[in-house]
């Protein structure tokens, strides 16, 4: 037990960790506030297109040698965001298929181009790192910090302000319209910044993770809780906690950040699963 | 009883077709109309007409007086996402008071309070901290009847509303459709259940492609569209 304590006070002696820790907590938040309007919109979908359209943008900006290469990732990924929504509907290929067909046009393009123009010596470590997150985790500078905890601030004050429209429009959106909201409007927002925490989240589990934290812990939440609010709050502390926990684990056992973090997510899924049919077994139903 | 939507010659479609035309009808404070028509006949085109959210090809419709699509309470068709929709009763029915919220982020007390009485008129008060997926299907209608109230307070537009409920519930729905209309809301009410409509309306609009009838319910009964649905109606319930 000593022994935990005094590895984690090492490396909580160290900036970069905390970085880590702050930049985790805020896109756990962040990820599973939008996770519940998007999985009850039947919208998870949209996560793991835009995480694969999100590592092909790397792949581009990589390409690039641009410095900041949020310059390039960032616009592609918004773009791809209101893209996929406008296809979503009404159009010849369904919403499904488009998402699918962008998501994996994206993934080949990123390896390819990754592959064509090698940036290091080390093609498979670099596409594993944009993947399943990397140890860039680690070397987060203190403005990326600022950036996150910005970001974050922007979705929050968002969510809170927005909160009963969300509500409205996540729950109907015919009778939304009809009272005079525009739910078009709110859905492109929420894809955008869907888009926006895809593209921060990246560095901490990687893009091919990315979706687990969108649409975890809002799952795991709905399992037990029965009203929007509960759900919405529930699924907040669950995506912390997890993201605690995970980021925790992977310093004491040296395991990769972002597949820890999920898979303390998974658990989490699995408990509340549980919990949830023991309780409505006991409740009768109404009639 | 003053006129508070008048569809005069209307026609109604999208870029590449007209869906339904030749609409001529009245709608007045107190009224109870059932609009008829098979799937197909632009039902669907009509309503988001009436609420303004599709302006119409040509002709005309109107809001008449201080009327506007505000004062009308919409009752959508479920969809697959609200059955199994994690929210309790009192959110749903105090989301029917979004558009009264303007540039505030949250509720009132007297929007919470209109709320509870509308919740109370409809008798799911003691539902209010109940999920809305546990609910039977009465139940959940009588919930969205009770959003829609929360919305406006003139006018109700309800989409086939009795779709998929027993002929208990259906008979519980509509006396509390009479009810409220009889508190002075004019009810629209998209239908395909005929025996219900001459039942229960004060008037009838009758449309497939074009508008086969516009008048009150009596005159249908003895009109020939309104005598061959009826009748055809009574044979296949045999």
């Amino acid at each position: 037990m000593s022994d935990i304590i005094s590895t984690l006070q090492y490396y909580f002696s160290h900036p970069f960790v905390w970085y880590a820790l702050i930049v985790g907590l805020l896109i756990a938040l962040c990820s599973s506030l939008l996770g519940v309007s998007l999985v009850l919109k039947r919208f998870s979908f949209i996560g793991d297109g835009l995480s694969h359209v999100a590592f092909g943008a790397m792949a581009v900006a990589a390409v690039t040698g641009i410095t900041d290469r949020m310059i390039i990732i960032l616009p592609l990924t918004v773009l791809s965001a209101v893209l996929i929504l406008r296809t979503g509907r009404n159009t010849k290929i369904r919403g499904d298929a488009s998402v699918a067909m962008i998501s994996v046009g994206a993934l080949a393009i990123g390896y390819m181009l990754m592959n064509i123009f090698p940036v290091s010596s080390n093609i498979s470590a670099d596409v594993c790192g944009s993947l399943f997150g990397s140890t860039s985790m680690l070397t987060l500078k203190e403005s990326d910090v600022w950036l996150c905890l910005i970001m974050s601030v922007i979705v929050l004050v968002f969510y809170v302000v927005f909160y009963n429209r969300i509500f409205s429009v996540t729950f109907d959106e015919s009778f939304s319209k009809a009272t005079g909201i525009n739910a078009d409007g709110y859905n492109l927002l929420i894809a955008i910044i869907t888009a926006i925490i895809i593209v921060i989240a990246m560095n901490l589990v990687g893009s091919l993770l990315i979706s687990a934290l969108i649409i975890f812990p809002a799952l795991s939440a709905m399992r037990i809780f029965k009203s929007f609010r509960s759900v919405t709050i529930c699924s907040a502390i669950i995506s912390v906690v997890c993201a605690g926990m995970g980021i925790i684990l992977s310093i004491l056992c040296s395991t990769p950040v972002g597949a820890t973090i999920v898979t303390s997510d998974l658990g989490a899924f699995f408990i509340f699963s549980i919990v949830g049919a023991v309780t409505s077994r006991k409740r009768p139903t109404a009639q | 009883m003053s006129e508070q939507i008048i569809c005069s010659n209307a026609a109604l479609g999208y870029e590449d077709g007209i869906v339904t035309e030749g609409l001529n009808f009245t709608v007045s404070s107190g009224d109870y109309l059932c609009i008829l028509g098979e799937n197909g006949s632009g039902k669907s085109t009509l309503i988001k007409a009436i609420l303004g959210l599709k302006p119409q090809v040509s002709g005309e419709i109107r809001y008449c007086g201080d009327f506007s699509a505000k004062d009308i309470g919409y009752l959508p068709q479920q969809t697959p996402v609200q059955r199994d929709f994690p929210a309790s009763v009192r959110e749903i029915v105090l989301s029917g008071c979004i558009s009264k919220l303007k540039f505030r982020p949250f509720y009132s007390a007297a929007e919470k309070k209109l709320a509870d009485d509308n919740m109370n008129q409809l008798g799911i008060l003691n539902l209010k901290n109940r999920c809305y997926r546990d609910l039977s299907g009465g139940q959940q209608q009588r919930v969205l009847l009770a959003r829609a109230l929360c919305a406006a307070s003139k006018m109700l537009l309800l989409d086939e509303p009795v779709t998929g409920l027993d002929s208990i519930a259906q008979n519980t729905l509509y006396e509390h459709i009479t009810k409220l209309n009889k508190k002075g809301i004019t009810i629209i009410m998209v239908s395909h259940d005929i025996s219900s409509a001459v039942k229960y309306a004060s008037h009838i609009l009758h449309i497939s492609k074009k508008q086969l009838f516009f008048g009150t319910k009596s005159d249908y009964i003895k009109s020939s569209v309104g005598r061959l649905f009826l009748e055809s109606e009574a044979a296949e319930n045999e």
